[in-house]
């Protein structure tokens, strides 16, 4: 398949959180203000391309290679538990200005579901793995793109006069429905 | 904790600590799954089912798990359910697996489970733990089918499968699509928070009696 149109396909018409409903925990939780929301989409971004590489290669190499399947969600949540541990770690050792930033998001997406739904979507539609790789780059930009414009949404929300019902996660989610009948709008654009 | 009734510990998931309508937690089967009535429930179940053997699991490990490896080991508990229960369905209910599809490995990763078992069932004996677990399971299977019964008369026109309306209803295919989903939670998350300050007082008080 051609990669310029699946990381398309992954980042707009097939955004994650606007058509397949994944990460919209942290969609809702950390969209208040646009610098942040940005962190969070970086952070992201970064463990899915990871986990994409590291689930690919324990897939075909052990799950596969010994006839394990079975045990595919076991293995990939204690991937992603521990890969986010590590990037942490890591980035915590090598850049302390990046890891105050990201800081207090990393721990929190480990219980991101667009993570564990990159690989198991790759495990599903069998990606060969540059492409499991690109389609994971794919699906963080367009998970960082929706967080980015629910914030700056978000942002002007705070002045409006909302009725008191609908304050905090009622309308945010009505925003973000509005918002995905515009990302409907993608949908056709490309073949895949 | 300990005053608390058992009672009251099943019946705080239903309304007052309803996990979608008041947390919001577990949003993406929330979202995803409920086209219809039937996906609801299906959905509802196998989350409850995780549920209650997780939280029950994890109150009798919490003595003997180290603090520092606990969401580890709760994540690999919670995994072990999920494979059951993603088994069970392919194997039992093959329609509704298919229609669930990669949702169900999903809940691994649901907020409502790791949140329950974080906030109430390390923190209670087996008892308790499976009485909380079972009612936040039940109010989640409510919501779930509430925002699916509402989706499936607006969207196709049917309840459970059985056309409604007849040829007169035009069904409104944008409730079925994603952007539907947001919006019909939105709205009745608002219609939930009026009703709670409003006439639904009366279930909240009759709860914290059972609390007394």
């Amino acid at each position: 398949m051609n990669l310029v149109v699946l990381i398309l396909s992954a980042a707009i018409v097939n955004n994650f959180v606007l058509t397949y409903f994944v990460g919209v925990c942290p969609f809702i939780g950390v969209s208040k203000k646009i610098d942040s929301a940005l962190s969070m989409g970086i952070a992201v971004t970064f463990v899915m391309t990871i986990t994409a590489i590291v689930t690919w290669i324990i897939n075909r190499f052990i799950l596969i290679g010994l006839g394990l399947p079975f045990l595919e969600y076991v293995s990939y949540i204690v991937v992603i538990a521990s890969l986010v541990q590590f990037v942490e770690m890591f980035i915590k050792k090598t850049s302390p200005a990046l890891y105050r930033t990201l800081g207090i998001f990393l721990p929190l997406i480990t219980t991101n579901c667009a993570i564990l739904f990159v690989a198991l979507l790759h495990t599903m539609r069998q990606y060969e793995f540059v492409e499991s790789v690109v389609f994971g780059i794919g699906a963080g930009i367009g998970f960082t793109l929706a967080i980015v414009i629910m914030a700056g949404i978000r942002e002007q929300l705070e002045t409006a006069d909302i009725p008191k019902p609908f304050q905090g996660a009622a309308i945010t989610l009505i925003v973000a429905g509005i918002l995905a009948l515009a990302f409907m709008g993608f949908s056709g654009l490309l073949a895949a | 904790m300990a005053s608390k009734s058992i009672t009251y510990e099943f019946a705080k998931g239903l309304i007052k600590n309803n996990p979608v309508f008041v947390q919001v937690l577990g949003m993406c089967p929330v979202l995803a799954v409920t086209t219809s009535v039937e996906n609801g429930l299906g959905m509802g179940a196998a989350t409850t089912f995780v549920l209650v053997s997780a939280a029950v699991i994890a109150s009798f490990l919490k003595p003997i798990v180290p603090s520092e490896v606990r969401i580890p080991v709760y994540a690999v508990v919670i995994a072990t359910f999920v494979t059951i229960a993603d088994l069970v369905l392919r194997a039992f209910f093959p329609p509704l697996s298919a229609s669930l599809g990669p949702y169900v490995p999903l809940i691994v990763v649901n907020c409502v489970i790791m949140g329950r078992i974080e906030a109430f069932a390390t923190r209670n004996t087996p008892l308790p733990a499976l009485s909380d677990a079972l009612g936040m399971g039940a109010g989640f299977t409510a919501a779930l089918m509430v925002l699916g019964g509402v989706r499936e008369i607006l969207g196709s026109g049917t309840l459970l499968g059985i056309s409604l309306f007849g040829d007169f209803f035009n069904p409104m295919l944008v409730m079925i699509l994603p952007a539907g989903a947001f919006l019909t939670l939105g709205v009745l998350m608002g219609i939930f928070n009026a009703a709670k300050e409003g006439g639904g007082m009366v279930l909240i008080k009759a709860e914290s009696k059972a609390e007394a």
